[in-house]
């Protein structure tokens, strides 16, 4: 955890060096989630209600995904550029030092400028958390903590699956984007909108809808099985194949010409 | 390193816009054989001088070595350890400079680099200390390490790049082509240390490099490499004994008649200007030499011997590789 933090200090001073950029990216992502919040607005403006999900509601949902999202993009920033530690050769060296892969990977990058994606978050989360309405007892906070680690955890691991493919295909793969970006995009509505399938496939398959559907049932009163709060900690399970499969992937590992 | 075999599977495919939207749906590969059987041992504290042609599998053998890659089949042993399979541990113990990768953080002093290293290698901060003042002063880093990696020159950063390899006083130095793009002045600085540090620290070093003056000045042994095999494995006069002592006589004369000795072959044939390649395992140069002296005036005469470069040139070619 100390390395880490030293890792984190030497990744500041290095952001540092280019103070403009990293408050133009810090402030551009603010703003640009912000348009994500309007789209939602304005079609509830017109609407009213979403597959029976009102207005403050799927603020919820929003913020509770995007959230999760943005911090996994922060912290397991690393895997996402993964294609590229593997092109340039400085896979070569992380495995030459003596620490575990995946801590250094996540160390090798930290993006600091998604802060701001995570700042909007949290004011929507705030904002809806006050204008929803529920009696926000217990059980419920912990829903709500519940989903946001979950979130974190299933994103990341994404992420690393992500990675892993790329031992296989060098460059990234745009298809696994539509789990990864994708999700955040289309994860401002609870999933059961997309029809029973993509749900199904979201909940055995890549369980996205785990941290988000089925607690947020519980969270709106829709149903009051206690049970659908716990759903989320699957996600840690998920991580499981993904570091599997990255495992494997190491060991089929080619590096490049020097 | 006991038949360490590698082999790559690479997509190849025609140059073209045409045959690349083709490859996008049906990809030829072909298996490289990076390395195929490659046999050696090095003992504790010798510097290895491993050569060979762009795409022999030097790199590669660094890299099984190192623990980077796994190989194919084939077994090796560092230090008791399967590189591979025991990577942590064996990292510890090693130190590997990429002459054209850098590991340094780009951005933020040098100075700044080594200690987020310490940390990483868990290194006693006051062996920490003790070893950096000791390179400091063997590498002449001083006021370098107070400067950004990105603003050093090639030379600084060389130098730099070999005291982070160091800092954790690894028992191996493996040096991927450690002078390469470096000035004269650079090149020496680089040798000499290296060559210091094999002496006094008995570090045992491993060096691939094209620089064959980088060869001479350090290792005593060489192994050859082509198309993944070992192809020579002995010291550096071994491998110029074994491509026969020629040396070249360049004589300028008068006189018409130019008698050329038995075992000597005429490369150059001008009126007053010959060039001689001689065998001296049959015919001495001295020989050589008042042989020619009895038949023709000499009024010139230059003995150069086969450089290193052209002796390696010719094992290359030799071994077709």
């Amino acid at each position: 955890m100390k390395l880490y933090l030293q890792y984190f200090s030497m990744l500041v001073r290095c952001q540092m060096q280019y103070k403009f950029s990293f408050w133009m990216m810090v402030v551009g992502h603010f703003f640009m989630s912000f348009s994500l919040f309007f789209s939602i607005f304005f079609l509830f403006s017109r609407f009213g209600e979403v597959d029976g999900f009102t207005f403050p509601e799927i603020l919820l949902c929003f913020a509770v995904v995007s959230m999760a999202f943005s911090s996994a993009e922060c912290f397991a920033r690393g895997f996402d550029v993964f294609p590229r530690l593997i092109k340039s050769g400085d896979l070569d060296r992380i495995l030459l030092r003596p620490r575990s892969v995946i801590f250094q990977v996540l160390c090798s990058n930290i993006e600091f400028s998604r802060l701001g994606r995570f700042l909007q978050a949290l004011l929507i989360l705030i904002y809806a958390v006050l204008t929803s309405g529920f009696a926000w007892s217990f059980d419920k906070i912990i829903a709500l903590f519940l989903m946001l680690t979950g979130g974190f955890v299933t994103f990341s691991a994404l992420f690393i699956l992500y990675a892993a493919f790329s031992f296989f295909t060098i460059d990234g793969l745009e298809f696994m984007n539509i789990f990864t970006d994708g999700a955040k995009e289309f994860g401002r509505y609870p999933f059961s909108v997309y029809g029973e399938g993509i749900l199904k496939f979201l909940t055995f398959g890549i369980p996205l809808a785990l941290f988000q559907y089925y607690p947020l049932l519980y969270l709106t009163g829709r149903s009051d099985r206690i049970g659908l709060i716990f759903l989320p900690l699957i996600g840690f399970l998920f991580l499981i194949p993904c570091y599997a499969f990255f495992r494997f992937g190491l060991r089929r590992y080619q590096s490049v010409g020097s | 390193m006991k038949n360490v075999t590698k082999t790559f599977r690479v997509a190849k495919r025609s140059a073209g816009f045409s045959k690349a939207v083709k490859a996008l749906f049906q990809k030829e590969y072909t298996d490289i054989h990076a390395l195929q059987d490659v046999t050696f041992t090095i003992k504790d504290g010798e510097m290895v001088g491993y050569i060979g042609p762009n795409g022999a599998g030097k790199s590669s053998t660094i890299k099984i070595l190192s623990g980077v890659l796994t190989p194919d089949s084939g077994s090796c042993l560092v230090n008791g350890r399967i590189p591979w399979k025991d990577r942590v541990a064996h990292v510890k113990e090693i130190g590997v400079v990429f002459g054209q990768r850098s590991q340094l953080w780009w951005d933020v002093p040098v100075a700044d680099s080594f200690e987020l290293l310490r940390d990483i290698y868990k290194i006693d901060p006051e062996q920490y200390r003790k070893t950096l003042a000791r390179l400091t002063e063997l590498l002449d880093l001083g006021e370098i390490v107070r400067t950004p990696a990105r603003q050093l020159s090639l030379g600084q950063r060389m130098r730099c790049e070999i005291a982070a390899s160091l800092l954790h006083n690894p028992k191996i130095l493996f040096l991927d082509e450690p002078t390469i793009g470096l000035d004269a002045v650079s090149k020496i600085a680089v040798r000499d240390f290296i060559k210091t540090l094999n002496r006094e620290e008995k570090t045992t070093v491993i060096l691939t490099t094209h620089d064959m003056q980088d060869i001479e000045a350090l290792t005593e042994r060489v192994l050859l490499i082509g198309k993944g095999r070992v192809l020579l494995d002995g010291t550096l006069a071994e491998l110029k004994k074994r491509h026969g002592t020629y040396k070249i006589l360049t004589v300028d004369y008068t006189g018409n008649a130019f008698a050329v000795p038995p075992a000597a072959d005429l490369i150059e044939n001008l009126p007053g200007h010959a060039v001689l390649s001689v065998n001296t395992v049959v015919l001495s140069v001295s020989q050589a030499v008042s042989a020619i002296s009895s038949t023709v005036e000499v009024k010139d005469i230059s003995v150069t011997g086969e450089s290193i470069e052209e002796t390696v040139l010719s094992l290359y070619k030799e071994f077709d590789i």
